[in-house]
């Protein structure tokens, strides 16, 4: 197992820039998603980590050690690759013991690691047969298989479950925490889907543009997210964003309604408040009334999309089943401490 | 699979068309075969009858027994089979490096190679020769071994490159993950994946090289080291034609061909198929 340390890491492929100074350091045995949209050099950081990228500027460390210079296969690092990447000419008990195979374990040994790998996985009767011959499922716990058999100091995961369908993504993201129970190794995951960041992570690295927004734990980031690109990324239903003007003691909407934000300093010009941080309420006294748009019956929640008078579009999600319909009129009130407040340039001002 | 239900007709028309074809294709091979069985006294007496009233194998004995034709037969599988061995190591390794690398100048390569398939082989056919008389090479296998090599080079290349498109990337890093230096995870991984390929190429140019009668023709002049197609032109005299000989050695010389596509054909169509589906 490892501590890997990340110092002022950069990336740049000709003249562009793809990561810029980043700096992280991930404890023994830490399980760190790294999140952000596409193209925002999450994949290439991990592959630096791997050894598969050259790292422009910065130093990586395993244990200390300076690693820049190792080689892949000298790191000690197993991956799982999004397209699985299994050998297709080797059948599934060789393709988990390729490793050992190239460093020259025996036979036995290595005999007995696949089939262990192969049992906690699920595999052990289908060791004899070619990728070709799997479903998309089995050939991801080939592909875990093949790193559990490593013994590797840390795993990396590259969007390993971009290409399961939904139940399926489920289940084996289910049995990746269960793998990290397990092994207690240090992991570090890529994804686009917060849903697998925030139920996977113990601490979250979120990346936008090749530039580190915020690094903490599910909580945090949902809780006191760093700007408001952190705020919109993580959580689901994403949080509505206001347009608001300062007042002496809070922010006042474009309807003109005004809300207290006791104890903050500085210019604010947006206000982020979460689907689920909005109630209804009696138009006659709410400070926000507008009309149902589309509603979406969920069974365990109720999403409303209103148009809210004089403010624009807002999302509101209400636990349990509500009996709305599209062009009902209703309220709005904010719930007090759950608002979010934004500089124009993006940043979280708090109190 | 649904199988729909077809129109009879259309099927049997289908199967016309095919046969059509496939009898048209292969009626000059039929026609060797026949003029290569055919007595010498019958060829011009029953010139254009479909099947000879006679049938005999003195021509084949004759071409064997009496001719050079061995030693041609020889000199060709060498010049092929060499040819098509060093022009597939040398594409394969200048395929993988277009396909994995950049470098600097790789443009300049690839646009070169495609300019030398640019120009009729009629236009620098001297040129070459008087690069070959320099060397010393003239009546030698080895010119042959050399011009074939340089100018299959350019094609396979492309053709392996193409190969080598088609194997993600990823099984290589996967397999430097996996721990094997790149040399290893060439050996290990990309290699037995691109045996199709390799299988297409060799064919390809053992064939082209097989066959090949301009370059032959013209940097080979001893009995010693002529190549089959133009041994066959031995069989040419002043005043007559050896119909019938000249044909038994042509069927003679399809058994290498068919021999070697027999062997590779599991890897060629593997090969073309993988080629044709990469977009």
């Amino acid at each position: 197992m490892a501590r890997l340390d990340l110092v002022g890491i950069e990336k740049r492929f000709g003249g562009v820039e793809v990561l810029r100074d980043v700096n992280l350091s991930i404890a023994d045995g830490e399980f760190i998603v790294l999140v952000g949209p596409s193209g925002c050099g999450k994949s290439t950081l991990l592959r630096m980590i791997a050894g598969l990228e050259d790292i422009s500027a910065g130093e990586f460390q395993i244990d200390g050690q300076r690693m820049n210079e190792v080689p892949p296969r000298d790191r000690d690092i197993a991956m799982v690759f999004q397209s699985y990447a299994l050998y297709p000419h080797m059948d599934v008990a060789r393709n988990m013991g390729f490793s050992m195979e190239i460093r020259g374990a025996e036979a036995s040994a290595r005999a007995s690691r696949v089939a262990a790998a192969a049992r906690t996985l699920g595999l052990d009767k289908l060791t004899a047969r070619l990728p070709r011959a799997l479903s998309g499922g089995q050939r991801q716990r080939v592909a875990m298989g093949r790193a559990i058999v490593r013994e590797p100091r840390a795993f990396l995961f590259d969007e390993p479950l971009s290409n399961l369908d939904a139940a399926l993504r489920v289940e084996m993201r289910l049995e990746i925490a269960r793998l990290h129970q397990r092994l207690k190794a240090t992991m570090v995951y890529v994804t686009h889907d917060q849903v697998e960041a925030l139920t996977l992570a113990d601490r979250i690295v979120v990346l936008n543009g090749g530039i580190v927004q915020q690094v903490g734990t599910p909580l945090d980031l949902y809780q006191t997210p760093a700007n408001r690109f952190v705020a919109q990324f993580i959580g689901s239903p994403t949080m509505n964003i206001l347009g608001v003007s300062r007042t002496d003691s809070g922010v006042r909407l474009a309807n003109g309604a005004e809300i207290a934000l006791p104890g903050l300093s500085g210019p604010v010009a947006e206000l982020g408040i979460r689907p689920e941080h909005l109630d209804l309420a009696d138009p006659a006294t709410a400070p926000l009334t507008g009309t149902a748009d589309v509603v979406e019956h969920l069974g365990s929640d109720t999403n409303v999309y209103v148009q809210v008078d004089g403010v624009g579009p807002l999302m509101v999600r209400q636990h349990g089943h509500v009996p709305l319909r599209a062009g009902d009129r209703l309220g709005l009130v904010l719930q007090p401490g759950q608002t979010h407040a934004f500089t124009a340039d993006g940043r979280t001002v708090r109190a | 699979m649904a199988v729909a239900r077809r129109n009879p007709l259309l099927t049997l028309g289908k199967y016309a068309a095919i046969l059509f074809y496939l009898s048209f294709a292969l009626f000059p091979l039929y026609w060797l075969l026949k003029i290569s069985i055919t007595p010498d006294q019958l060829i011009y007496t029953e010139g254009t009858a479909l099947w000879p009233t006679d049938a005999t194998l003195e021509n084949f004995g004759k071409v064997i027994w009496q001719t050079d034709f061995l030693r041609f037969f020889w000199n060709s599988l060498i010049v092929s089979l060499a040819a098509a061995a060093i022009t597939t190591v040398i594409a394969a390794g200048a395929g993988y490096a277009f396909s994995r690398f950049r470098f600097p100048g790789q443009k300049l390569v690839i646009a070169l190679m495609l300019l030398t398939q640019m120009f009729p082989l009629l236009m620098i056919i001297a040129p070459i020769y008087k690069i070959v008389a320099m060397l010393g090479l003239l009546n030698s296998l080895s010119s042959l071994i050399l011009v074939y090599t340089a100018f299959n080079i350019p094609f396979a290349t492309f053709l392996m490159q193409s190969f080598f498109d088609g194997i993600p990337k990823d099984l290589e890093d996967a397999a430097m993950m996996d721990g094997c230096t790149r040399f290893q995870a060439l050996r290990k991984v990309i290699l037995p994946l691109t045996l199709p390929g390799l299988g297409a190429t060799l064919g390809f140019i053992f064939t082209a090289a097989w066959s090949e009668v301009l370059f032959a023709l013209m940097l080979i002049r001893s009995e010693d080291s002529m190549t089959f197609p133009v041994g066959m032109l031995t069989f040419v005299s002043k005043f007559s034609v050896d119909w019938g000989q000249m044909m038994a050695a042509g069927v003679l010389a399809l058994i290498p061909s068919c021999l070697f596509f027999i062997f590779i054909q599991r890897y060629l169509v593997q090969g073309l198929t993988s080629g044709a589906v990469k977009g």
